[in-house]
């Protein structure tokens, strides 16, 4: 068994390595998106600090107060406080000052920036009011990175095996292997083994890349995040390998598939958080596996979370992948009808 | 000795339509059993079914006395009609990923000295022409050694000089005391390889032995062919019996001598006359009324 198995393994392995278009193209996206992610997130910070400012004039003017003539600091109007003061305990915002009324300051007591330029202000007016707000930094890369990645990683999963199932049915290269005595759970092992350790060494080698360019938060254990990866791919494969069961028309999968992976692009949490959407739209989010390995992932990567805090995931992650595999090994049919 | 293979009232539906209705032989080791019959005939779909690669509407196939299963798809080897392979692979990775599916065999460098690969063996398996394609699913055939080949029509769409080759590799796996199952709509090649034909039209098997005795069963006549010019007669009135369809006369007579006196009678030119004994094709014609590549 285990010798059938790495034979169609390694046959799978020697197509897609000499298939140099796919190759690139499976290698140049990460790429790609490392270096658009390098050249948003990864140049210096101009301007040392960020003070937004409430105000009832038209434009900030220096007259307003004696800190609006510090320089290096860049002052901007804002006017909805709420989301300012959100903004300052996600260390978007270093400082937020109110002017329209009392004067008073909003900082972050857990911010390094936040605590410098409130030293800078209380030397300009001794008596401002301080409302302090808490709240660890998120920045926008550090949130989208996982999601980046996960994204990637589902399009290379479910289209990589799904796509090459299809197309072996509809040419007729799984008939010939049906009159083997390869049995479908071995080849279905191959081709999410094959497929696996690709999107492991890619993803691996991304992540240390962007790792130069991007200097993104990572609070917990790489091995712990691998492995997050790991049942993440193995889930997405096995759900692209369920689909690629029975059908012969690489439309028809194709389509599918898009159903498929557009909803979880959106629902997942890839782009934006889901924080405050409909209940019902959470919980659906919930069922793809890609929004339960995001969760892991940045648990991990922003929270430091263990293994413990993300267990409930992996299990998730690690039934669905075994439910799913077994489904595509009964359901799978070699013919094309 | 009983038969290695047997065939008993397999029957195939596609919802309404009946592809295969009852269909019913043995195969005898060493042999080569030919299914013959047009584009449509059923023959695809009943090797299919014994292969096991189609599931039966109902029927059954046995293999060494017991019903077919993994003692035969270890020993049976397979070359459908039309198969692509991995992309990418060369002959040679062709033909070690399917080695590698099966516990015994030939060697992989055996397969291709049989099937004169050795200078096709680093070639990506898409850049072979017609009939080294053909050789080289015949080599992925043998690569378990098996005891019972099932070549689907092997040699369609190869020119002459690719089929006539692909003949001697499957009369030489033939000597090595294999038995064969080959379906054709070539007379020519079942003539030349099998031991036993089954005729097959719609579905069923419509006359079944070896060659010669179908054409002896079927035929008394020989037939003599001359250009449609040649002969001067009013077909209507010749006391023999006229064969259509063709662009030539062609005449049905059991008496030669007869027949030639009478044409020499009455002044036909007899300089382009031939004489041939029955084929397949005439005996396809006879039973079913239709041409076989009609």
């Amino acid at each position: 068994m285990i010798r059938r198995m790495l034979a169609v393994w390694h046959a799978r392995n020697v197509e897609f390595l000499r298939d140099r278009a796919t190759l690139g193209w499976n290698i140049l996206v990460p790429i790609g998106l490392v270096v658009a992610l390098a050249l948003i997130f990864g140049g210096p910070e101009r301007p040392l600090f960020k003070v937004g400012v409430l105000h009832s004039g038209a434009s900030i003017q220096t007259a307003m107060h004696p800190f609006l003539a510090t320089h290096y600091i860049e002052f901007f109007t804002v006017s909805d406080e709420t989301d300012a003061i959100r903004k300052v305990g996600r260390h978007q915002i270093d400082l937020l000052l109110d002017l329209r009324t009392t004067p008073r300051y909003w900082v972050n007591t857990d911010s390094p920036k936040g605590y410098v330029v409130e030293k800078l202000l209380l030397q300009s007016d001794p008596g401002l009011k301080r409302e302090a707000v808490s709240g660890q930094a998120v920045r926008y890369v550090d949130w989208l990175l996982p999601g980046i990645l996960g994204m990637n990683m589902m399009f290379s999963c479910l289209f990589g095996v799904g796509w090459v199932v299809v197309r072996y049915r509809k040419s007729g290269f799984l008939k010939r292997l049906r009159a083997t005595p390869l049995r479908a759970i071995e080849f279905i092992s191959a081709q999410v083994l094959s497929r696996l350790i690709i999107i492991m060494i890619v993803m691996v080698f991304v992540f240390w890349a962007l790792s130069l360019v991007v200097h993104f938060r990572m609070e917990g254990s790489p091995l712990l995040l691998f492995l997050v990866a790991l049942m993440g791919a193995i889930s997405m494969i096995a759900i692209g390998l369920f689909i690629a069961a029975r059908f012969s028309s690489e439309e028809l999968a194709s389509g599918i598939l898009n159903a498929i992976t557009w909803p979880m692009m959106l629902l997942s949490g890839v782009w934006f958080s889901l924080e405050g959407s409909a209940n019902w739209l959470q919980w659906l989010a919930k069922i793809f596996p890609l929004t339960q390995m995001l969760d892991a992932a940045r648990a991990i990567m922003l929270d430091g979370a263990g293994f413990a805090q993300i267990a409930p995931q992996l299990l998730y992650l690690a039934i669905s992948g075994v439910l799913f595999m077994l489904l595509g090994a009964a359901l799978f049919r070699w013919r094309a009808d | 000795m009983p038969a290695i293979l047997e065939a008993r009232n397999l029957v195939k539906h596609y919802g309404a339509i009946v592809a295969v209705d009852g269909v019913s032989f043995g195969v005898d080791a060493g042999t080569c059993f030919g299914l013959l019959g047009p584009n449509g005939a059923g023959k695809t779909t009943t090797v299919e079914m014994i292969e096991g690669i189609l599931p039966a509407t109902s029927g059954e196939v046995f293999y060494r006395g017991e019903p077919a299963g993994d003692r035969f798809r270890a020993e049976a080897g397979i070359q459908f009609q039309k198969t692509a392979l991995q992309e990418f692979l060369t002959v040679r990775e062709c033909l070690t990923l399917f080695r590698n599916l099966y516990p015994r065999g030939l060697s992989v460098d055996e397969v291709i000295r049989i099937c004169a690969l050795e200078k096709l063996e680093d070639r990506d398996n898409r850049k072979l022409s017609g009939g080294q394609q053909q050789r080289l699913l015949l080599a992925i055939a043998l690569v378990n050694d098996p005891e019972i080949l099932f070549l689907d029509e092997p040699t369609t769409g190869l020119d002459p000089q690719a089929r006539h080759n692909f003949w001697d590799l499957v009369r030489a796996v033939k000597a090595s005391n294999k038995t064969v199952i080959l379906t054709t709509h070539y007379m020519e090649e079942a003539y030349f390889l099998c031991d036993r034909i089954a005729i097959m039209d719609h579905g069923r098997i419509i006359a079944m032995g070896s060659p010669l005795q179908l054409l002896q069963e079927h035929f008394e006549d020989v037939i003599l062919e001359m250009p449609r010019e040649d002969f001067t007669l009013d077909p209507s009135s010749v006391p023999f019996q006229l064969l259509a369809g063709s662009e030539q006369i062609e005449i049905s007579t059991a008496s030669v001598d007869a027949t030639l006196r009478y044409l020499m009678d009455a002044g036909v030119s007899l300089k382009h006359l031939r004489i041939r004994p029955r084929n397949l094709e005439d005996l396809f014609l006879e039973l079913t009324g239709k041409e076989l590549r009609a």
